[in-house]
């Protein structure tokens, strides 16, 4: 019986481990849509983040600092993309594919010189006497430290929009950005909080996956998890606490692959390994379904450029 | 005095061509800035970037035989993009294509005639359609995003083409590499240009580009597909279909890419291999805009990223360069693209630093 508990003990926290990086980078894109512009650049913010921080992590040997230089290098790639669609108004869907693709390359570029290094990552913890508790330890206080600070912005994301002035006024210029700023806020500005808030929690998602959950780099690493991310935002209908559902979701399936090898199932490694790719397109096309949802849900400026004089 | 950006009356049409030529310039002195930040010489390691892979014959060949692809991926999307329909999962398509395409060469191996290429392109053509029905199906009938779904559809072709030659198509002789047999003779397509690489393909995409040139500028479809993609509200009274240009875009898109593939698979490859293509549906993207959309364009862009992706393999064996390179140069011009671009439709105004003119302008100077 303890047994049997004490393994779906592991298996929530490979889910939580597994889902984390999802909950970060999809919780900065909700941010970002939240005030009115879609940023398709997330998965390349993410290798940035991840190869950043793993770079300095490798240098330095502290993969906290890692860790900061990867959110900050997250915020730098929303950064270009902040000024060229909101200074400069181009297209945010080509400006954002444009991010993601210089994202893969920059990223596989500067780290070709780290792809066999080993480094030590952040462990999960392991509070004396609390992290040993049967099941309950291992349930409760046996993450990494990235999975409470993933539920920590969660909530801190929640209330920030739904419980401050200032959310209101983010979610005011997603809504109607001409009203917004009739009244005399700085939409430009804000929006430029937005997407580089947006930026660095992708470089987080990045570096968490670089220095803590597989603590290496290889090109690519991320995987599309930066696209899962913004599935999962229409997924969770722009609210926070469904990002978390979303995520770990997805966290369980990416899971069924290694445990289903585990288990000796007999299906090739590359028909489960499509297992989240597939899901993502399934719970996509459920909730997108219901168009008056989406449409009662959704940014009603989603995508569109600002420019007070149009 | 300040500067401040200004809407044109009317869009310029002198930027609107000008711009990827600012684009490419600008690109070039980037790669100048990268190339002496990591200490090599800027100019001969543009000249190796640039110049040096189309110096010979057999790398002329080679600009074209890279180019072929881009080519036919680009003008599959832009035919989508002209019409605001965003299938950026050409690169599945694409792999989809090589797959079918390849299964008939594979089913045939006894083939001792060149019309085996004919069954191979159709089959190719199909299963990118095949792989590009699925987005639109699911944006029309369920509203789903196209290009979330296109994109996680690259993910799973990838992954499907890696299974089939690690097992059912494994060539048995093959070492226990993932790689299938050998296509018959017959069964690649023909060498244009003796002493190159360069095959048949590249017909096929000039074909294309002549055919689309007609498409959108003399047939009713490829009118309506415009008319969906620049005002949307005014074609839905119209009574233009939304789900058809949706179907139309994506099928497009999906078919040159697919036979695109096949061009891969039974041309410089000549057998199917876990990835067939260096990232030619993610570079066609950028080669669409860069060409405007347009035929003509998309033609000249797809010879500069070929360029690109010789210049990567120059100078990773000149230079000691990751050919990474690539990548980064392609995202700068299309970064660069984008930021010129702005020109079209707006120009830059001085504006005097407190002008008593609508607090909006003024409020907006201070950022831009």
């Amino acid at each position: 019986m303890e047994n049997a508990a004490d393994h779906v003990a592991t298996l929530v926290a490979l889910t939580l481990a597994a889902g984390t990086p999802l909950v970060f980078a999809a919780l900065g894109e909700l941010v970002t849509e939240k005030s009115g512009v879609l940023n398709l650049g997330v998965e390349g913010m993410m290798l940035v983040g991840a190869v950043v921080s793993f770079i300095v992590a490798a240098t330095t040997r502290q993969p906290w600092l890692g860790a900061l230089a990867g959110t900050a290098a997250g915020a730098v790639m929303a950064a270009i993309f902040g000024v060229l669609t909101l200074s400069l108004m181009a297209n945010q869907v080509a400006t954002g594919l444009a991010l993601s693709l210089f994202g893969v390359g920059l990223s596989a570029f500067i780290g070709l010189g780290y792809v066999s290094v080993v480094i030590e990552g952040i462990k999960p913890l392991s509070l004396a006497g609390w992290s040993d508790f049967p099941i309950l330890g291992k349930l409760f206080f046996g993450h990494s430290p990235f999975v409470y600070l993933s539920l920590l912005l969660c909530a801190l994301v929640q209330g920030f929009l739904y419980r401050t002035r200032a959310g209101l006024v983010v979610r005011a210029v997603g809504e109607s950005a001409s009203a917004a700023h009739a009244i005399g806020y700085p939409v430009i500005a804000i929006r430029y909080g937005a997407v580089m808030f947006g930026g660095a929690c992708a470089g987080l998602g990045g570096a968490y996956m670089a220095v803590a959950y597989t603590p290496l780099w290889t090109e690519g690493m991320t995987a599309g998890r930066g696209w899962i991310a913004l599935a999962l935002v229409v997924f969770a209908t722009w609210k926070p606490p469904r990002v978390l559902a979303g995520a770990y979701l997805f966290g369980g399936v990416t899971l069924v692959q290694f445990q289903a090898q585990a288990m000796g199932v007999a299906v090739p490694s590359q028909l489960l390994a499509m297992l989240p790719y597939l899901a993502t397109i399934v719970v996509l096309t459920l909730i997108s379904r219901n168009v008056s949802m989406i449409r009662l849900n959704a940014p009603a400026s989603l995508g569109q450029p600002f420019h007070p004089d149009t | 005095m300040r500067l401040k950006l200004e809407l044109r009356p009317q869009p310029s049409r002198v930027m609107a061509w000008m711009s990827p030529l600012i684009a490419a310039a600008a690109t070039l002195v980037a790669g100048f800035a990268l190339f002496s930040l990591l200490g090599k010489d800027p100019l001969q390691a543009l000249q190796v970037f640039f110049v040096k892979p189309v110096e010979t014959r057999y790398g002329l060949g080679e600009l074209l035989l890279k180019a072929s692809p881009l080519m036919l991926c680009a003008i599959g999307l832009a035919a989508g993009y002209r019409a605001n329909v965003w299938n950026i999962g050409a690169e599945g398509q694409l792999t989809l294509g090589a797959i079918c395409g390849g299964g008939v060469a594979l089913s045939f191996p006894g083939a001792n005639s060149a019309w085996i290429l004919l069954p191979m392109i159709v089959a190719g053509a199909a299963g990118g359609m095949a792989w590009a029905s699925i987005p639109s199906w699911l944006k029309t009938r369920f509203n789903a995003n196209e290009i979330l779904t296109s994109l996680m559809l690259v993910y799973v072709a990838t992954l499907f083409l890696s299974w089939l030659v690690q097992g059912p198509w494994r060539d048995p002789e093959g070492y226990n590499f993932p790689q299938s047999k050998i296509f018959p003779d017959a069964a690649l397509l023909p060498i244009l240009l003796s002493g190159t690489r360069l095959h048949a393909g590249f017909l096929i995409s000039l074909a294309a580009i002549a055919i689309a040139w007609l498409f959108f500028a003399r047939t009713l479809i490829g009118f309506r597909m415009q008319v969906a993609g620049l005002a949307p509200a005014a074609a839905n009274y119209a009574g233009i279909s939304a789900k058809r240009t949706v179907w139309f875009g994506m099928l497009i898109g999906g078919a040159a890419a697919g036979v695109a593939g096949v061009g891969e698979a039974a041309g410089p490859i000549g057998q199917l291999l876990p990835s067939v293509s260096p990232g030619y549906g993610f570079a066609a993207i950028i080669v669409a805009f860069v060409g405007r959309l347009h035929p003509v364009g998309i033609a000249l862009a797809s010879l500069l990223m070929s360029l690109l992706y010789l210049g990567g393999e120059s100078a990773q064996i000149s230079l000691a360069l990751p050919s990474a390179v690539t990548g980064v140069f392609q995202g700068t011009l299309l970064f660069f693209l984008l930021a010129a671009d702005v020109f079209i439709n707006f120009r830059v105004a001085l504006a005097p630093r407190n002008a008593p003119s609508s607090a909006t302008a003024a409020g907006f100077a201070s950022r831009a």
